[in-house]
């Protein structure tokens, strides 16, 4: 193990710690010994950035199950070490933030810091794996640990209902992608990212390629809140709030758009790649952001709006795929999509996590955080006002915020849709850009929500809990730091170019890289008279206006009733398939054992006769068949009066004495075809059990013992004569077609000389298969003592005694 | 009602020796013709259940005052234990082995270890047989 290795897990051990230090040290906020860990794995991140500048990379392996072609290869390239700067980068302020936020007389923070980490250690995993299953592994631990977050305060009833919402949705799409995974195993023949890389080509070509990307995009998009799948992003706002800053604003959502952008060099070159991915991700954009405006509840806002961002995100990956059919273009203008995506994915990172945190000083300082209940917290709370001001007006895109300058690129991305002219995008790809328009006005319009209708307007201290006022400086500094970046970036956005984006797009399109084509990274703040920039005048007025005749229009949210949200679908289709699972088990398991019987017997006969023509196996031969004398038919016959009495008797006991004849008329056979010892004890036996039956008989209860005929159902007789012919069948089949001779000339030549005796029956049971003997004797020993406690443990008499 | 069965218990004292030496013929000869240990045993416990008919269970079981569980449990244990005993002579388990020898009184005989398992074999079916007669008699 090298020290990647060892950065990578230590989340997990350190978690192990935890308990132990939260109950040695109760004075303590545990929160402080955990922070020192992020900051610690910040800085040795920060130190793969002069490699990573150079287009390196580093990959360390480490064998884990090498016969399957499973290792964990911890693999940091620009990619990957921008995620895992802003895993443990805003891993450390989320801690911090958490410090002042959780109580440490009133919570249970050991159980938070251990999931916190759990959580950390996980992303830290999925993001510099470069094996497949490894990646499929931390991955499902992120789900998993973020199920645990969610459902922090479990006593609460929608705490459960969001964690395990999110659970379904999220495991169900790991599992997709596991299958993915497999899928692209089968066909490249290795589980490592770089090998399916170099293979990309050949790929293409394969059958299982669109199956494979599917599932693969299943899995990206249920993590990533993609619509339809989003829905369980508004429920996991139920988390403590600093969980909702780094899980559904930060890291886990953005694990799916590292999927994307990581598999991109292997899928990216087919068309329903650019159109699913783009497409899914703009209408995300748009359904997300146009929802977040109708949300009362500041965390509802934001989470809709995390939607909408990553839906952006998404969508600049799908376009940026299109570079890759331009490589002749010498400045590759599309190329600009796949920068604007990691470029704003920084810049969200930034502006969410503060303005979640802000939210989350709201709803503690004020005891609510329904936008109708609040107001006028300006004079209140300045500072906190001032972080809200700067990330809501970067979430809208308005400079001179960092995420002006993405939203820029982004509509420069989106516009340049327009000038392509692969996959019918000359055609459709007019939604693209106009989508992207549409969800930004509504993105403006609720950013201007969140400030205004929380921080501005009426003060109404009889709805609050508590009087507000300013939060401690601790639980300040996260945002105020967070806030400031959103600045700093938003001034000089080249600091980030060349150090951290440029690496991460190289990763994205290496093909495009090698090829020559220098990634033109920089980010200036001024295009010039672009249609973009019209565009943001747009999104400016229109934003405005709406915002402003709010009240007039907001009845457009009522156009959709509430029985087709998609809500209403899942927990519809939950409670449809638990009632359908348990309809379904109560229809055929009846609990008679006649029904069982009934599919037993009928299965047999169906399994049997489906065999038997499928294989052809049918045969009648009678050379082999040996003469039949008048013995033989007429005890055959007594065989069947006997068994047809037993069938039609009106008194039970008339069918008893038919058994028994039937028994003694099978020791007659067994003397006919020479079998002695058989016939000694079949006479035996049968006298033995029709002793037994009459006893049973003697103590049938008085109540119910009617003598009446067996009821004639005609399914039952169906199936006893489909037994019937389908055995007489395979026995008249089996006899016909023997394939060797019998062993049993090996026992009449060796009885005498190897076993000294004369008996062979006697001499095959006790001395060549004398181990059969054995285990018999053991069954009927079992039986007898069955018996014996059966009738003499009643542990129900000696209570009532 | 206490009927008199003295035709009945005479026969029986008679007949249930015969059956019992028929059985031990029949488990003796086995080896050589129809028989052997599991209709021996059967024959044996068809004379026990005789008595059992002719006298009550408290009568037979002065008689003979066998535990029939823990003769099932000795007969089990006479089977394995012959075959176990094959593994002292490094054979495989439940090896045979027999050969003539010459007896004072018998003369010339073949001695068989089949013949200790197939004892083993007599006993499970006799403390089978009668430990569920019995134990279904005396139940109400």
């Amino acid at each position: 193990m090298t020290l990647l290795h060892w950065a990578i897990v230590s989340p997990f051990l350190f978690a192990i710690l935890i308990p132990f230090l939260y109950k040695a040290f109760r004075n303590v906020h545990t929160g402080w010994f955990v922070l020192l860990l992020p900051v610690a794995l910040f800085t040795y991140f920060f130190q793969f950035i002069p490699i990573t500048r150079n287009g390196d990379t580093v990959k360390e392996t480490l064998e884990w199950m090498p016969s399957f072609g499973i290792n964990f290869i911890a693999y940091v390239d620009g990619l990957g070490l921008l995620f895992a700067m802003l895993i443990t980068g805003i891993g450390s302020l989320v801690v911090l933030y958490s410090i002042y936020y959780l109580d440490k007389k009133k919570e249970q923070l050991h159980n938070f810091y251990v999931y916190l980490m759990m959580f950390m250690g996980a992303m830290l995993g999925v993001v510099l794996s470069d094996n497949l299953i490894v990646l499929y592994m931390f991955w499902e631990f992120t789900s998993i640990s973020s199920f645990l977050l969610i459902g922090y305060w479990y006593h609460r009833e929608r705490s459960r209902y969001g964690a395990q919402k999110s659970m379904l949705i999220t495991v169900f799409g790991g599992l997709s992608m596991l299958g993915g995974f497999l899928l692209l195993y089968l066909m490249g023949g290795t589980f490592s990212i770089r090998e399916l890389v170099v293979q990309a080509d050949q790929l293409m070509t394969q059958a299982l390629f669109l199956p494979a990307l599917l599932l693969v995009l299943l899995g990206a998009f249920t993590k990533s809140a993609q619509f339809p799948f989003h829905i369980w992003l508004p429920d996991a706002m139920e988390a403590p709030t600093p969980v909702s800053a780094y899980l559904h604003s930060a890291t886990m959502v953005k694990a799916g758009i590292y999927l994307v952008a990581r598999l991109s060099p292997v899928f990216a070159e087919s068309s329903v790649w650019l159109w699913l991915v783009g497409g899914v991700g703009i209408f995300t954009l748009f359904w997300g952001s146009f929802n977040a405006v109708k949300q009362t509840d500041l965390k509802g806002i934001l989470a809709f709006s995390t939607v909408s961002q990553l839906g952006l995100i998404m969508s600049l990956l799908g376009v940026g795929a299109a570079a890759l059919h331009y490589t002749q273009l010498d400045e590759n203008i599309y190329m600009v999509a796949t920068l604007a995506a990691v470029f704003h994915l920084i810049n969200h990172a930034t502006f969410k996590g503060s303005l979640f945190m802000v939210v989350g000083i709201i709803d503690h300082e004020t005891g609510t955080r329904d936008i109708r209940k609040l107001g006028g917290l300006m004079n209140f709370m300045p500072i906190t006002f001032t972080i809200a001001i700067i990330g809501a007006f970067s979430m809208a895109g308005l400079p001179p915020f960092n995420g002006f300058l993405s939203k820029e690129m982004f509509f420069t991305g989106m516009v340049r849709v327009l000038e392509m002219d692969i996959f019918n995008l000359d055609t459709f790809g007019m939604i693209f850009p106009l989508l992207a328009w549409v969800g930004s006005v509504f993105t403006f319009i609720y950013s201007m929500l969140l400030v205004f209708k929380t921080f501005t307007g009426k003060h109404q201290p009889e709805k609050l809990e508590k009087k507000p006022h300013e939060a401690p400086l601790g639980m300040l500094i996260s945002p105020i730091i967070l806030a400031s970046l959103v600045v700093i970036f938003g001034f000089f956005p080249n600091i980030l170019s060349e150090r951290i984006i440029e690496p991460a797009v190289a990763a994205i399109t290496p093909s495009l890289i090698q090829e020559g084509h220098a990634v033109e990274t920089h980010i200036s703040f001024w295009h010039g008279f672009t249609p973009e920039l019209f565009m943001t005048f747009g999104v400016i007025l229109f934003g405005v206006l709406l915002y402003l005749l709010l009240p007039s229009w907001k009845k457009v949210y009522t156009w959709i009733p509430e029985r087709f949200t998609l809500n209403s679908f899942y927990d519809g289709g939950l409670i449809r398939s638990e009632r359908g699972a348990k309809n379904f088990t109560s229809g055929y398991m009846t609990g008679f054992i006649r029904t069982y019987l009934v599919y037993i017997f009928s299965f047999l006969i169906a399994i049997s006769l489906f065999a038997m023509w499928f294989k052809g196996a049918f045969a009648i031969e009678t050379k082999d068949l040996s003469p039949v004398g008048v013995y033989e038919i007429a005890i055959a016959l007594l065989l069947v009066i006997s068994s047809v009495t037993i069938l039609f008797a009106k008194s039970r006991l008339t069918s008893i004495i038919s058994l028994g004849a039937a028994g003694y008329t099978v020791s007659l056979f067994f003397v006919l075809f020479r079998a002695p010892d058989l016939a000694l004890t079949q006479l035996v036996i049968e006298t033995v059990s029709v002793a037994l039956f009459l006893l049973c008989f003697y103590h049938l209860p008085q109540l119910s013992r009617h003598e009446e005929r067996m009821r004639f159902k005609l399914g039952n007789a169906l199936i006893s004569i489909g037994v019937g012919l389908v055995v007489a069948l395979f026995a008249i089949s089996s006899y016909s077609s023997k394939l060797f001779e019998s062993i049993s000339k090996y026992y009449i030549e060796n009885t005498h000389d190897k076993a000294g005796g004369e008996n062979m029956v006697n001499v095959i049971l006790v001395d060549f298969r004398g181990f059969d003997t054995m285990f018999e004797i053991c069954v009927l020993a079992i039986a007898a003592l069955g018996i014996f406690s059966m009738i003499k443990l009643r542990l129900t008499r000696r209570d009532e005694g | 009602m206490k009927t008199n069965d003295v035709i009945l218990q005479t026969v029986t004292t008679i007949v249930s020796f015969i059956i019992i030496l028929f059985s031990i013929q029949l488990f003796f000869a086995g080896h050589y013709t129809p028989g052997g240990g599991f209709i021996g045993g059967l024959m044996s416990s068809g004379a026990l259940v005789l008595l059992l008919l002719a006298f009550d269970i408290k009568t037979v079981n002065t008689i003979l005052p066998i535990d029939y569980r823990l003769l099932t449990a000795i007969g089990l244990l006479l089977a394995v234990g012959t075959g176990a005993g094959a593994l002292l002579f490094d054979v495989p388990f439940l090896t045979h082995a027999y050969d003539y020898f010459h007896l004072p009184l018998l003369g010339e005989t073949s001695l068989h270890t089949a013949v200790i398992f197939d004892t083993g074999v007599y006993f499970v079916v006799i403390g089978i047989t009668m430990t569920i007669i019995q134990t279904i008699g005396v139940s109400e």
